[in-house]
């Protein structure tokens, strides 16, 4: 980008003339800009950047959160490859993610499509799909808890289903269910709603054309379609990926963690670390997450790269 | 803005709850004509929505006698408001209110301003190194997630005295950094810079451009941008939960969970509580709808 110098600087060094007339090389630079990106540096080093390093030192301690400490070595990660509730919580964690993502783009693509088509009602729909996205996690959740502990069973023994007479909230099998059901029912709507920003750029010309073609209903949507909007689902893909694993607040509003230790995500497992003292271990824990975060997301990104060209 | 009606379900009450249905657009383009089975397909699917929000509003009405029966569709009947009385009290919900007023109106101005200073220091000076290299440093934010820093966060915040809800304001700007910048820079590269030289050759300084100039150019982005920090600071659980060490300090969304705890047979001052906390940011979004679609458009294409 080749400014023309905002020439009105206060500074006033003379030596600093461009080199060529045309473009400016090293035009004088108004310090205020050094001023204007001092807050979120300072408050991105303190709130982030800080509390990463200083994690990282402790995840090789013996720390128990305060007080004295010392260096244990790599014992802390050791002991996480060995440890079952830590391993289960890593398991639970990204199957609940894989199996959210593979619904919740499905069924945003789904009503993306459906709410970009001709049909009535378009601005009322839309308006009522789009709410669960401004509802609170855990309110909404406590709400579902109350459907699933106590209406759903009522009206399984109503039709008398005994696998729905129980609550589904109470079973070490399928209370991941309820956790996938209600973040899918709260993150669909910023799905959709990128799907459909990425529908309404496709010209109609090009539904005339591959009609013309022979290419209608499913198949205009899988060769037409599904390729145009490819590097939205490399979005939707990535970002509901990252944010499924760091799910907490639903957890905790559905099952809290339960039944036992079913439900327990790797974040609500680094965050009890203050209560069983064991603060280092779990620092540990969480460079690990933050490790495989970043290794999925890179390869995310490679598998999807090469998809987007179906 | 579209008269779009509101949550104000029509009486779903005995329909059973919402089948996902398998949805699929049949015969692509309909020309102009309505495609009928789609549009009652979706109305069919918005229940999905409509009815957890009908049982809450349902339930809140109800008198603790009748919540008890598990039955979250019969009709409240008497139907009374105590539960909202009975909930603002318990909750001691104007305390929660203001706290939570607080922390999202620091968030949502911290938000704009901050990232909007930086990305246009960023856009304006992209030739420099430190300003590139900047903007890469808070681009990383974007991978490293809340709960990997954590721990240390929260020693961080108790030392420095910010164990309190402007630590947690606070934490909400440097959390949505990186996207805001993100956001600001792409839309800061269109503005074409004769307008800013114009002005400067009136004898305005890079302070009045930023002001005068930069900011209400950005007006639309700084609408999205603070609406979303407005949804995502209003409903946090995390960060309040974990940063806040003195309870009575705790926001709406923390405050609900005493109804899991200490009051967990009062269903309806729970739901009434529960839409209390769910109320200002549906309210919000109904009026502000028309920046909630666009920004996450702006935000999706870059």
């Amino acid at each position: 980008m080749s400014t023309t110098a905002p020439s009105r600087t206060t500074d006033g060094d003379g030596e600093s003339h461009p080199r060529s007339p045309i473009v400016h090389r090293r035009r004088r630079i108004d310090p205020l800009y050094y001023l204007f990106l001092f807050p979120s540096l300072t408050l991105f080093s303190l709130a982030v950047t800080l509390p990463a390093v200083l994690g990282f030192g402790y995840s090789f301690t013996n720390s128990i959160g305060f007080g004295d400490w010392e260096f244990i070595g790599l014992r802390n990660y050791i002991a996480m490859f060995r440890d079952q509730g830590v391993l289960g919580s890593y398991t639970f964690t990204l199957g609940f993610s894989l199996i959210t993502v593979i619904l919740v783009n499905i069924l945003a693509f789904a009503l993306a499509l459906g709410l970009t088509s001709k049909i009535r009602f378009t601005t009322a729909l839309r308006t009522i799909y789009v709410i669960p996205m401004v509802i609170s996690g855990i309110v909404i959740a406590f709400v579902f808890q109350y459907l699933f502990a106590n209406t759903v069973p009522g009206m399984g023994q109503a039709i008398g289903s005994d696998a729905l007479s129980t609550s589904i909230l109470a079973n070490p099998d399928w209370a991941w269910l309820s956790i996938v059901i209600v973040t899918a029912w709260q993150s669909i709507p910023a799905t959709m709603l990128i799907y459909i920003a990425g529908l309404v750029t496709i010209p109609g010309e090009v539904y005339e054309a591959g009609s013309i073609d022979g290419a209608t209903g499913w198949q205009a949507i899988r060769h037409i379609t599904l390729p145009l909007v490819s590097g939205f689902i490399v979005i939707n893909t990535i970002l509901g990926f990252k944010n499924y694993l760091n799910a907490y607040d639903i957890i905790v509003g559905l099952t809290d963690g339960g039944p036992g230790v079913a439900t327990r995500s790797v974040a609500m497992s680094i965050f009890r670390g203050f209560e069983g003292g064991d603060y280092a271990y779990q620092m540990a824990n969480a460079m690990v997450f933050f490790l495989i975060s970043i290794a999925l997301a890179l390869l995310q990104l490679r598998i999807t790269r090469g998809r987007t060209a179906f | 803005m579209s008269t779009a009606t509101p949550a104000a379900p029509a009486a779903p009450a005995s329909s059973a709850p919402t089948t996902q249905p398998a949805r699929r657009r049949r015969g692509a383009v309909g020309r102009d004509r309505v495609n009928w089975p789609v549009t009652v397909l979706l109305m069919v699917g918005s229940l999905a929505v409509l009815v957890p929000l009908f049982v809450t509003v349902n339930m809140s009405l109800k008198t603790t006698e009748q919540a008890v029966d598990g039955n979250a569709f019969s009709l409240p009947d008497p139907l009374t408001l105590t539960s909202f009385v009975e909930a603002w009290n318990l909750t001691n919900f104007p305390r929660g209110f203001a706290i939570s007023i607080f922390i999202t109106t620091i968030a949502v101005i911290g938000e704009i301003v901050i990232s909007a200073l930086a990305a246009y220091a960023i856009v304006r000076n992209w030739d420099r190194r430190a300003f590139r290299w900047s903007f890469f440093y808070l681009l990383a934010a974007m991978f490293i997630p809340f709960p990997v820093v954590a721990l240390p966060q929260i020693q961080l915040t108790g030392m420095l005295g910010l164990d309190n809800p402007l630590g947690v304001a606070i934490l909400h700007i440097a959390f949505a950094l990186a996207f805001n910048t993100l956001l600001f820079t792409a839309f800061l590269r269109t503005i074409p810079l004769e307008l800013e030289e114009s002005m400067r050759m009136d004898g305005a300084g890079t302070w009045q451009v930023f002001w005068r100039l930069i900011l209400p150019l950005l007006g639309p982005m700084c609408a999205t941008v603070g609406i979303f920090a407005f949804i995502a600071s209003w409903n946090d659980f995390m960060m309040p939960s974990l940063i806040i060490s003195d309870p009575t300090l705790q926001t709406v969304p923390v405050l609900q969970n005493m109804f899991q705890t200490q009051f967990s047979n009062s269903y309806n001052v729970a739901f009434a509580s529960y839409l209390m906390a769910m109320a200002p940011a549906i309210i919000v979004y109904l009026f502000a709808q028309r920046w909630v679609m666009s920004g996450l458009t702006q935000g999706a294409i870059k």
